[in-house]
């Protein structure tokens, strides 16, 4: 790979340990995709996650006196004042870690956005932009979407390229990349945004393969938020960073020019029933609810308010927990929507996400529900029991304290 | 020697490291390992219920979201039971990144003809700086090598 004369001084150390740290995994994962250079970023997203790992290699950085060339805006962790007022049995690891992460993301030149969808507000790349964002469900969204060209980054790999300012050109950086090799003919309903969802979660499973797809058949355009969902879901069930939906997204305006011109290598077909299994794998067991958890990728403002409608003069009848960026709380708060909620017995909460080791214990080997395929995935290993379904009927289970 | 066979290889996270063979036919998360024991977690894989500790990895490719591939590894390796080496047929860019930032060796663009002769249980060095394979054929047996 040709490297420039300053990016060959910081991979051998000259603007210290961290910033060659960060250009030594940028180059070698350069190398790995046989990219010929490295390009200029101008936005980046990095999953911090209060993890272990992450906080190991941050602040290995950090201590190597790296320090962001592109502030990057972060994944939430954990809003911990929140969490102290409202549950028990917090676990000192867990605070001890949201503590370290922030520190260290902080030090380093990070944004503390504490969202998972920057896609949507804060940092939001306009087409053919060149970026590094690594929260799964962000990076179809903003290849897609808007146009924007990122690589499926690691948490990793994208805080070096706001480290460095710069990534590896391979990918989906190049034109003959982001053309469509999978046609996808969708047979199925897709209107509302829960139909979103479960297309999402069933093309993986359709298609294992990994090149990019493109969607014909759709008419009507998804939502933000559905959209937000479809690329969530898209990155939970497969890997999938980068679609097409023809005469809907920018690179799209039809098949054959998603395609480039080419022949389709594959065809699939999407109908009802696939849509339908995706509902019965997450349906869950009929019967009482212990809590709700709503906002994996956090919820809009638009969202926030339409809950608000339907909890007006009612009550929560177990725990319920609204996921949203710290913007999205203040917006609620002058829309009212927040008092609507709380009064309810509702909890809308910023920067924190449903997958904070620490944080949500007391549901651990519980039974809930979620709006989010995505959710009930990944929580499995807590054996949260979730059961998944539209956002106003699982708004309705909250309110009930049952899933029918 | 006829039991050590030596393979070439591209080298993508440098360093060295040996081990027996752990031959996995589906990609692999480190997030679904035991942290304590390495063993796989994952239902329906390849390598469900048997340990990646102090093995040489060799599988497809990586997989799994952008933050647990790193952070699964990283316990893996403060717990002492990470594979020594991992050995992939295409790279991935999280799976890539994460290793090269968790100093694990790894190659890719092995000899075909390595894939015929490695078995399970085989004890095989990794040089990924050198960009070469050993596979020792005699200390097959199934288990720790």
């Amino acid at each position: 790979m040709e490297l420039t004369s300053f990016e060959r001084d910081m991979l051998e150390g000259r603007h210290g340990e961290g910033m060659a740290l960060a250009m030594k995994v940028q180059v070698g994962t350069g190398r790995a995709f046989y990219a010929k250079r490295m390009v200029p970023i101008t936005r980046a997203h990095v999953a911090a996650s209060a993890q272990q790992g992450d906080i190991y290699f941050v602040t290995k950085l950090v201590e190597g006196g790296a320090r962001c060339i592109v502030p990057p805006t972060t994944n939430p962790s954990m809003d911990l004042d929140y969490i102290e007022q409202h549950l028990w049995g917090m676990d000192e690891s867990g605070i001890a870690n949201v503590k370290a992460s922030n520190e260290a993301y902080r030090r380093i030149g990070a944004v503390m956005t504490l969202s998972c969808t920057p896609e949507i507000e804060k940092n939001v790349p306009a087409f053919g932009e060149i970026v590094a964002f690594s929260e799964s469900s962000a990076t179809p969204y903003v290849n897609s979407v808007l146009g924007a060209r990122s690589n499926r980054e690691s948490s990793i790999s994208a805080l070096c390229a706001a480290v460095t300012g710069r990534v590896p050109e391979y990918g989906f950086l190049l034109d003959e990349n982001r053309r469509a090799e999978v046609l996808v003919e969708v047979e199925a309903k897709v209107e509302e945004d829960f139909d979103w969802h479960l297309l999402g979660y069933a093309y993986p499973q359709v298609y294992k393969g990994g090149e990019v797809p493109v969607f014909s058949g759709i008419t009507k355009r998804a939502t933000p938020e559905g959209f937000v969902q479809f690329g969530a879901e898209l990155a939970t069930s497969g890997s999938v960073a980068m679609y097409h939906i023809a005469g809907i997204t920018p690179e799209a305006p039809d098949v054959d020019t998603a395609l480039g011109g080419r022949a389709p290598k594959v065809t699939v077909k999407i109908t009802d029933a696939d849509l339908d299994r995706v509902r019965e794998q997450f349906a869950g067991e009929p019967g009482p609810i212990e809590y709700a958890m709503f906002g994996c990728p956090h919820l809009t403002i638009r969202q926030v308010g339409d809950i608000a409608a339907q909890i007006q003069g009612r009550r929560f009848a177990v725990d319920t927990w609204i996921l949203v960026s710290s913007l999205t709380l203040e917006l609620a708060d002058r829309m009212g929507y927040l008092a609507t909620i709380n009064r309810a017995g509702g909890h809308v909460i910023p920067d924190t996400c449903m997958d904070v080791p620490g944080c949500w214990d007391v549901y651990y080997d519980r039974p809930g529900v979620t709006e989010s395929q995505k959710c009930a995935f990944y929580c499995q290993v807590y054996g949260q029991r979730y059961a998944v379904r539209p956002l106003a009927q699982a708004v309705e289970a909250a309110i009930t304290g049952e899933v029918h | 020697m006829a039991d050590r066979l030596e393979f070439s290889c591209r080298c993508i996270s440098e360093g060295a490291g040996e081990g027996a063979a752990l031959l996995s036919k589906d990609a692999l998360c480190f997030a679904l390992c035991d942290p304590t024991t390495g063993t796989v977690i994952e239902k329906g894989h390849a390598l469900d219920c048997q340990s990646v500790a102090g093995r040489v990895l060799v599988m497809p490719t990586g997989k799994g979201s952008s933050v647990v591939q790193a952070d699964g590894l990283y316990r893996l390796i403060i717990n002492g039971v990470a594979p020594r080496a991992v050995v992939i047929e295409r790279p991935e860019p999280v799976l890539v990144s994460t290793i090269i930032a968790m100093e694990i060796p790894l190659v890719d663009e092995v000899d075909a003809a390595f894939y015929e002769a490695v078995a399970d249980g085989d004890y095989v060095v990794v040089d990924a700086t050198a960009g070469k394979i050993t596979v020792d054929k005699s200390a097959a047996a199934g288990g720790e090598a």
